[in-house]
């Protein structure tokens, strides 16, 4: 297993609940090693552009593009599940790596009350599809999330989502595809039992 | 629907916990991971530690605690005390903070929020405020509440929002310590002027302070040092009240 290494992003928590659950995984920029990879995890926080730059900077998003094509499992984390969609409208439009239909789109302009920005902290999970990333959690589980953007017009890779104001895009599969827009890395037992239900796929 | 944070603060001098105690079952009741390891058992939503260490030594240790913490605690940590440059950002950012809170060196270099925040997200800038009412509004001190800025504590914060900060912990200098309640009429203003995430900080004392909080002000999250180490409150106790009263919390 890989943790995606493009410069981008805390990878230590990645990579210590991995660790703690007895998965051996390398954090890794190396596109040999991420072409051998059985499981692959794209993690982010930041801006879009800069990441989606900085991962085709290496021809990273190819070689992750390639491997989703194989069948390889990925999981793409807050920014790395965006990055998953066609396109950003984060500081003008920006395309992504285009495995899930869909866009990511500022959730302000779509709040009908005056909530925060970001949504930062535990927010409940409500399941939309059955979906082997949730073996061993429960509808209505709290996970943490942080981001100012959400992904919007992917109604059929849904599989859980928060209310925040809006309905915001929780999970995502589009087959071997994952995404979590929240934070399974600091998301507690929660969090934990998630990323052992994506390792064990 | 988003919820309540309670968040446990644990100050940490020379690689022990100032004012841990009381701790059941822990042989070391001053030690860092183990306090770390019962707030994670015990419901807390985060950790904030807040490094008070003078010697470079001292701090050598700190990062040490953090890399240790951050290896078997999977809820969000956010790191403060001595921030005052991008590179004590990275250093603490590597050991596996989340967020890192900065206060004084902000007061001091006011462009660090702005330069931090492009370099690591908005979401990973905390700015800290120490507040205390003087000649008619709210000011912000420098050097753990010592020292007079002159500085309007609602202008910083606004400053703080328009330059990249994800997040504010306001802590009152007027109720902290005392345990008599958070200091409603300045987390009210303050939180009023600004539309991102607030925590709020000095005065609890007990579960009712809490509702109080979330009930008066449009708070975030409450922190709390002491009550939560001397197991006046118990967090799980305290989330079960708030949601007895109708605040959402995680249980």
């Amino acid at each position: 297993m890989v943790i995606v290494d493009y410069g981008v992003g805390n990878l230590f928590s990645l990579k210590s609940s991995l660790d703690f659950l007895g998965f051996s995984c390398t954090v890794t920029s190396d596109p040999k090693e991420i072409s051998k990879a059985d499981k692959i995890f794209l993690p982010g926080v930041g801006a879009f552009a800069d990441a989606i730059h900085k991962l085709s900077e290496n021809g990273l998003d190819q070689i992750i593009r390639q491997r989703a094509a194989d069948g390889v499992p990925l999981l793409g984390i807050c920014l790395g599940m965006q990055m998953l969609f066609n396109k950003s409208y984060e500081y003008g439009e920006h395309a992504g790596l285009g495995l899930i239909p869909g866009d990511v789109c500022p959730i302000a302009a779509d709040l009908s009350q005056p909530l925060k920005i970001p949504q930062m902290g535990w927010n409940s999970l409500r399941f939309r599809r059955e979906s082997p990333l949730f073996r061993y959690i429960h509808d209505g589980d709290f996970v943490y999330y942080v981001h100012s953007y959400y992904a919007k017009n992917c109604a059929e890779s849904i599989i859980a989502t928060s209310d925040y104001g809006v309905e915001i895009t929780g999970a995502v599969q589009n087959g071997n595809v994952y995404g979590t827009q929240f934070h399974p890395e600091k998301s507690g037992q929660v969090g934990l039992a998630i990323l052992q239900a994506f390792c064990e796929l | 629907m988003l919820t309540k944070r309670i968040i446990p603060c644990l100050d940490v001098r020379d690689g022990r916990v100032v004012k841990g105690m009381n701790f059941e079952g822990i042989q070391d009741v001053s030690d860092p991971v183990e306090m770390a390891a019962f707030y994670n058992g015990a419901g807390a939503d985060e950790l904030v530690f807040y490094d008070i260490t003078a010697s470079f030594e001292g701090r050598k240790l700190f990062t040490e605690i953090l890399r240790r913490v951050a290896a078997q605690i999977f809820i969000p940590l956010t790191v403060g005390g001595g921030i005052n440059s991008c590179a004590d950002f990275e250093r603490v950012l590597l050991c596996g903070a989340d967020k890192v809170s900065v206060n004084s060196g902000a007061i001091r270099n006011p462009s660090l929020i702005g330069e931090a925040a492009r370099k690591y997200g908005n979401q990973c800038v905390v700015l800290s405020m120490d507040v205390k009412r003087s000649n008619g509004h709210f000011e912000v001190f420098a050097k753990g509440g010592r020292q007079a800025t002159g500085i309007d504590a609602v202008e910083w914060a606004k400053y703080g929002e328009a330059n990249g900060a994800g997040e504010l912990v306001l802590n009152s200098i007027d109720t902290d310590g005392v345990k008599q309640g958070f200091d409603i009429e300045m987390l009210h203003t303050v939180c009023g002027a600004v539309s991102i995430p607030v925590v709020a900080s000095g005065g609890a004392g007990r579960m009712e302070d809490f509702t109080e909080l979330f009930a008066k002000t449009n708070a975030d999250a409450g922190l709390a040092a002491s009550i939560f180490h001397f197991r006046q409150v118990e967090i799980r106790q305290l989330k079960d009240y708030l949601h007895q009263n109708g605040v959402p919390v995680r249980r």
